[in-house]
């Protein structure tokens, strides 16, 4: 439940009568593949209790479109056979689903407290100057939203910035600006990966 | 005696992740083909008997959440709490990146001592990596006949799924887990009835952590005296311990429960002392949930007991410590945010009221705090605590009342003074940062 007022891809403030969680979009159905994927993770749970896979449902939608829309929630209520407002219930809630456009990179800099005693803030920082954009904006090119999450649970390796589902971990603030150099540059060969590799 | 790594011997070399090391070098699956030999009943009463504590944060004795399961109801589930999301804590982060073997035996020996066929492994959602490693070590186990059907040509039937969360701490508290495991919002229920009784699909559940469930392969292995010979009284096996902030070696240690605090924090084997040359101010014993404790405190012993015993608990085990630049209002903040985010919001105490504090510490923070917002800050954690379903609410009023309790100096200063006392240049200096 994000109560987070600088947090635009989940807004959690509006009045009953302007609610309105994401826009309709464009017409949705899961792809062949994302279709048989989702047909295959439902048989993991009881019959009687498809509403398990919502979750599931929600990512694969989520990859397919980059963001989840009406429409995407109203197809996943068909999927599951539940109502569209138990699915918006879900997507509300959990803060790794995106109701707005996100940009390809979304940088996750983790800002709680072991993160920020190694120089979170000042990471944070040093990619919000470089961008020109505040935590929870995307940039005019679509390529890098910033968003602050809390704790990731590397924090032996902090700070940790997670970039979609690749890690980064030990960013000092000093090399926060070469990073997104390195990304632009060399993509996901950019990364320290997550533990073994980052351990000597 | 020296103590031997149980849990995490090889984490460190290559490949130490893949069934074939498993198996060849670490004894894998040794201990489920012994479990099948034995009773079901006779598990329960040798994990009952080893004393293993749940490592997830309450240390509540894991062979008797086993037994009250109810056996009477059909299908019964385990449900693996992977939520790892306790800031401080990333030991199960580790142990399933690198030794996933280990769980999924003891998973499938956990199902088999209370009866049930299927085992969930509820992964945050952030661990994308680790589920990827997790799930392509499923697919083999499935394929070398450690699961599915009649395992070990035992008869027994043994299905083990990971199910991905999408960013919910709260979904670590059990019966939140098992309400998102259901497709719901992460949030707590009225207890009881207890999982043990109606949990997943209102059917008998016992939720256990990564770590409790990969301590039961070695106590079936070894014995349940051989586990508790490796520890204090009642605190037996081996654990754990997370050690980050600022130490020299931060990273998650392995040691029985003899081992002190101070040991942790300045051993060699361990995190090798402060980093820098700065001096020790205090440290967060157990993830962020818990009370701190200072240099005087750290001569106990890391139990479960131990840290009880010194004013604090010993929860996840994630071990944060903090130098002399650290702001206790500042930590207090910081931790607040936190909690004020993660909260389900199901309970008005903790939603409500941990959005007061933190928006008192930010003013205080801000140098715009005044005299009585530090009994403020007091009354409204105090309003918070034991007034919610789940120990969420405990949790977030926790840093808030330790740091009053020990640094109330600090909070003072911060009112006289009309600013922050110890900015230190590891923060921002930009108040924009600081919401």
């Amino acid at each position: 439940m994000s109560f987070h007022p600088q947090m635009e891809y989940a807004p959690a403030h509006f009045h009953r009568s302007e609610r309105k969680l994401a826009d309709e979009g464009p017409p949705f159905t899961y792809t062949p593949e994302n279709q048989a994927k989702f047909d295959d993770n439902v048989t993991r749970y009881p019959a009687d209790q498809r509403k398990s896979a919502i979750l599931f449902a929600l990512y694969l939608a989520q990859g397919q479109q980059g963001y989840i829309t009406g429409n995407a929630m109203a197809f996943v209520a068909g999927q599951i056979g539940c109502s569209r407002a138990d699915v918006e219930d879900v997507v509300s809630y959990y803060t790794m689903f995106y109701t707005k456009p996100v940009g390809k990179r979304v940088l996750n800099v983790c800002r709680t407290l072991s993160c920020a005693l190694l120089g979170a803030e000042r990471v944070t920082e040093a990619l919000s100057a470089k961008l020109g954009i505040k935590p929870g904006q995307t940039t005019p090119d679509g390529e890098f939203t910033l968003i602050e999450v809390e704790c990731l649970g590397a924090c032996d390796r902090a700070p940790v910035v997670m970039v979609n589902d690749d890690w980064h971990e030990r960013l000092a603030p000093e090399q926060a600006g070469q990073f997104i150099d390195d990304l632009k540059a060399r993509g996901s060969a950019a990364f320290t990966g997550c533990h073994l590799k980052v351990e000597k | 005696m020296a103590f031997e790594p149980v849990l995490t011997s090889f984490v460190r070399e290559p490949n130490a992740h893949t069934l074939d090391f498993y198996l060849q070098r670490a004894r894998g699956y040794e201990g489920l083909r012994k479990a099948l030999t034995l009773q079901p009943n006779d598990l329960i009463e040798m994990v009952k008997a080893s004393g293993l504590r749940g490592r997830g944060g309450a240390g509540f004795p894991t062979g008797l959440k086993w037994q009250f399961v109810d056996k009477k109801a059909e299908p019964r589930y385990i449900a693996c709490n992977a939520d790892e999301s306790e800031p401080g804590t990333f030991k199960d982060h580790v142990l399933m990146e690198r030794n996933p073997h280990l769980l999924i035996e003891g998973c499938v020996i956990s199902c088999y001592a209370i009866g049930a066929k299927v085992a969930y492994i509820y992964i945050r959602g952030e661990f994308f990596h680790v589920q990827q490693i997790l799930e392509a070590e499923i697919e083999k186990a499935y394929k070398a006949g450690f699961l599915g059907k009649n395992i070990l040509g035992s008869g027994f039937d043994c299905d083990v799924y990971v199910h991905r969360g999408a960013g919910a701490y709260e979904a670590g508290e059990e019966t939140a887990l098992i309400e998102s495991l259901e497709g719901k919002r992460a949030q707590p229920r009225i207890k009881p009835p207890f999982p043990a009784v109606a949990g997943l699909y209102q059917k008998p559940t016992a939720v256990n952590n990564v770590e409790t469930l990969c301590n039961v392969p070695p106590i079936v292995l070894n014995g349940a005296e051989w586990f508790a010979g490796l520890g204090p009284e009642k605190n037996g096996g081996p654990k754990l311990y997370c050690i980050s902030g600022h130490v020299k070696r931060p990273g998650v240690y392995e040691a029985s429960m003899h081992t002190t605090l101070r040991e942790l924090i300045y051993g060699e084997p361990f995190a090798q002392g402060m980093a820098g040359g700065k001096k020790f101010k205090a440290i967060i014993p157990g993830g962020s949930s818990v009370p701190l404790l200072l240099d005087e405190h750290l001569d106990a012993p890391a139990s479960f007991d131990g840290v009880q015993k010194a004013g604090s608990l010993l929860g996840s085990a994630g071990l944060i410590v903090l130098d002399e630049t650290v702001c206790m209002v500042w930590l207090a903040m910081n931790l607040l945010h936190f909690y004020r985010h993660e909260s389900c919001g199901k309970c008005t105490p903790c939603r409500e009221g941990g959005n007061w504090l933190y928006q008192l510490l930010q003013r205080m923070e801000a140098g715009e705090g005044r005299m009585k917002d530090i009994d403020l800050l007091f009354g409204v954690a105090n309003n918070i605590v034991g007034k919610t379903l789940c120990a969420f609410g405990d949790a977030a009023a926790t840093p808030v009342l330790t740091t009053l309790k020990l640094f109330r100096h600090e909070f003072e200063a911060h009112v006289k003074e009309g600013r922050c006392t110890l900015p230190s240049e590891w923060r921002s200096k930009h108040p924009v940062l600081a919401h």
